[in-house]
């Protein structure tokens, strides 16, 4: 396969790659460069040579999963490129590929389209306090935990209409919409995503020798050394 | 001529929002942390100052988390986005306001894209048809809720019961704004002030009277990064992020801080209290941390609502200091109670962020 002639294809890559200058201007902008050993001008720089065999190493790289997708470097970038949407175009391509198993960051994707397609196709929001835990959440602190342990009172006290009929915040979704939803992951491509990285993750996980419940709980709260930009 | 030349260009960073005719769509982030600011945007913009801003329960998420998070292809966002202009377009409305800095991005991005690739916008439409026998328009306008908050900003001002002034000092309050990335990162045109005169929040803070500060790191992003707050083993970013942008601000001594993005607040705010209990290192005075509101909150408290309707109870940031500065009177042992007071406890104290 030409990864160049396949990233092509794909919208994201259309509106956010033209000719690189190399400048680094995204790079000094970067949330992610700050933190991780991550560098977007080099990634597109990458991606122009068009060296089929270096584009698959970026495909299965950690590097590609260190992007935070908060487009800074979108305003900035004096040939309008859009590295964020390079990214993204790349992480696509690495998922279809399965390649995206390869790195650790890459293997985090099992626990996160799990949750976050969990609650679309459930309570019709990314985000629902039914799987929003403590535990998994301390940063969210005491007074979260004090929130969920009392959901249903501390939301009424809000005003929202929590898993209830009608209108208004985190009311509960009609199941025909959340029918919707699934016809429209069914037909656009979704539903078969979620297959995907099931499959790859499932082969990965056996690979490891790990059991699904223990490859979720590590891939979401692993974190081995050589990411960061202090050397660590 | 070069008056004229600047009106030109400032123009250009003016973005037309109607008073009236809104489909309003929920934020997944903003119902779970902040419920009650949807509460108050429709409370004060379409109950008090009589605004047409319309809800339909059968709205849905736009699918932003989920989209960048990489977990579903553009084409299912997207279609998820036709979807809920489908129901505006039923709902006979033409103008869309969206809750979320995310969605307000997203719906941007798909316009803009379906403007430079015409066949793609007809593949969605296929989609949306095959799946749920619907058909939409797009909208004639597009705003994020904060940009009607802007425009009501003066009849917000003639109703207000508070200033953004600290009574004590008699100083205007020293106000950071966060606008949050994909606001007017991408596609500034479509910002109010663009990506480099964003005045969303800062027109609101004068208008009530405050004070904008400017500080190295105003527009560096809160650390979100989706995929990099979402899964525990990456949230040092998100942690990182935000403390880069408290240090940079802190010289400044800023009263408040007021938010675009429903996830900013949260990082803002639980990020204080996490530096705190891992460093030490408070960015309030006296042990407390700076409080960070919603721009909803801040209306609301300028307006004279009480804090606890208005939610600031579930701020891990005590906003008493704030409340004593501007001279809101509140009632402490009502904190935390439910509805008609009843009695749900009261969440534990963290070690070292002082709380009320
Ligand atoms: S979108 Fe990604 S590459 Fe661009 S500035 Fe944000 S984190 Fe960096
Ligand atoms: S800012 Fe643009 S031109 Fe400069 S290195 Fe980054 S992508 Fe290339």
């Amino acid at each position: 396969m030409d990864y160049f002639e396949e990233l092509c294809r794909d919208y994201r890559f259309k509106e956010g790659y033209h000719t690189c200058i190399n400048c680094g201007t995204c790079t000094a902008v970067c949330p992610a460069a700050e933190f991780y050993r991550y560098d977007p001008r080099q990634i597109v720089s990458i991606v122009q040579t068009r060296d089929n065999a270096r584009i698959e190493a970026l495909l299965k790289s950690e590097t590609i999963w260190y992007c935070g997708e908060c487009m800074s470097c979108v305003t900035r970038c004096p040939r309008r490129n859009g590295p964020g949407l390079v990214i993204m175009a790349l992480r696509d391509l690495s998922i279809r590929l399965g390649f995206f198993t390869e790195s650790e960051k890459g293997r985090q994707l099992y626990p996160l389209t799990k949750a976050l397609n969990g609650n679309v196709l459930n309570y019709g929001y990314c985000v629902h306090p039914a799987t929003f835990t403590y535990k998994d959440h301390p940063e969210s602190g005491p007074v979260f935990e004090w929130a969920l342990n009392h959901k249903e009172d501390v939301y009424a006290r809000l005003g929202a209409n929590y898993g209830a009929d009608g209108e208004g915040a985190l009311r509960r979704i009609p199941q025909e919409d959340l029918d919707e939803l699934k016809a429209i992951y069914d037909v656009t491509g979704g539903t078969e995503r979620l297959e995907l990285v099931e499959k790859y993750s499932r082969a990965k996980a056996a690979e490891m020798g790990m059991t699904m419940e223990e490859y979720t709980e590590y891939t979401f709260t692993h974190c081995s050394e050589g990411h960061f930009n202090d050397g660590r | 001529m070069i008056f004229e030349g600047k009106q030109k260009i400032w123009s250009d960073y003016q973005k037309e929002i109607p008073s009236d005719g809104w489909f309003y769509v929920r934020s997944c982030i903003r119902q779970n942390f902040f419920p009650a600011s949807e509460k108050y945007f429709l409370a004060v913009c379409r109950d008090l100052l009589g605004h047409d801003i319309y809800e339909t329960r059968h709205h849905t998420t736009c699918g932003g988390i989920a989209y960048h998070s990489d977990t579903i292809p553009q084409e299912t966002a997207m279609t998820i986005v036709a979807r809920q202009f489908a129901l505006m377009k039923e709902a006979g409305y033409k103008n869309l306001v969206t809750s979320c800095i995310t969605s307000f991005g997203n719906y941007t991005e798909i316009l803009e894209t379906w403007r430079e690739f015409p066949e793609l916008e007809a593949r969605i439409r296929e989609n949306l048809w095959k799946a749920t026998r619907r058909e939409f328009d797009k909208p004639e306008h597009l705003a994020h809720a904060s940009d009607l908050v802007y425009k009501f900003r003066g009849e917000i001002a003639e109703r207000a019961k508070f200033r953004l002034v600290d009574k004590t000092a008699g100083r205007p309050l020293r106000i950071v704004e966060h606008i949050g990335c994909h606001y007017s990162k991408m596609f500034p045109h479509k910002g109010i002030g663009g990506a480099e005169y964003p005045c969303v929040l800062s027109g609101m803070v004068e208008a009530w009277g405050g004070e904008v500060v400017d500080y190295p790191e105003r527009r560096h992003c809160c650390g979100f990064g989706f995929r990099q707050y979402l899964v525990k083993a990456n949230r040092g970013y998100s942690v990182s992020n935000t403390h880069k942008k408290f240090e940079s601000m802190e010289p400044y001594h800023p009263d408040a801080i007021i938010t675009n993005c429903p996830g900013c607040p949260y990082f803002l705010d639980r990020w204080q209290y996490v530096i705190a209990e891992q460093t030490g290192k408070t960015y309030g005075s006296g042990g407390f941390g700076i409080p960070v509101l919603t721009y909803e909150e801040l209306a609301g408290l300028v307006l004279g609502y009480d804090p606890w309707d208005l939610g600031l109870q579930l701020h891990q940031v005590a906003v008493e200091p704030l409340l004593d500065k501007i001279g809101i009177e509140y009632d402490p042992s009502a904190k935390y109670l439910g509805l008609d007071r009843k009695d749900i406890m009261r969440p534990g104290l963290p070690e070292v962020l002082k709380c009320c």
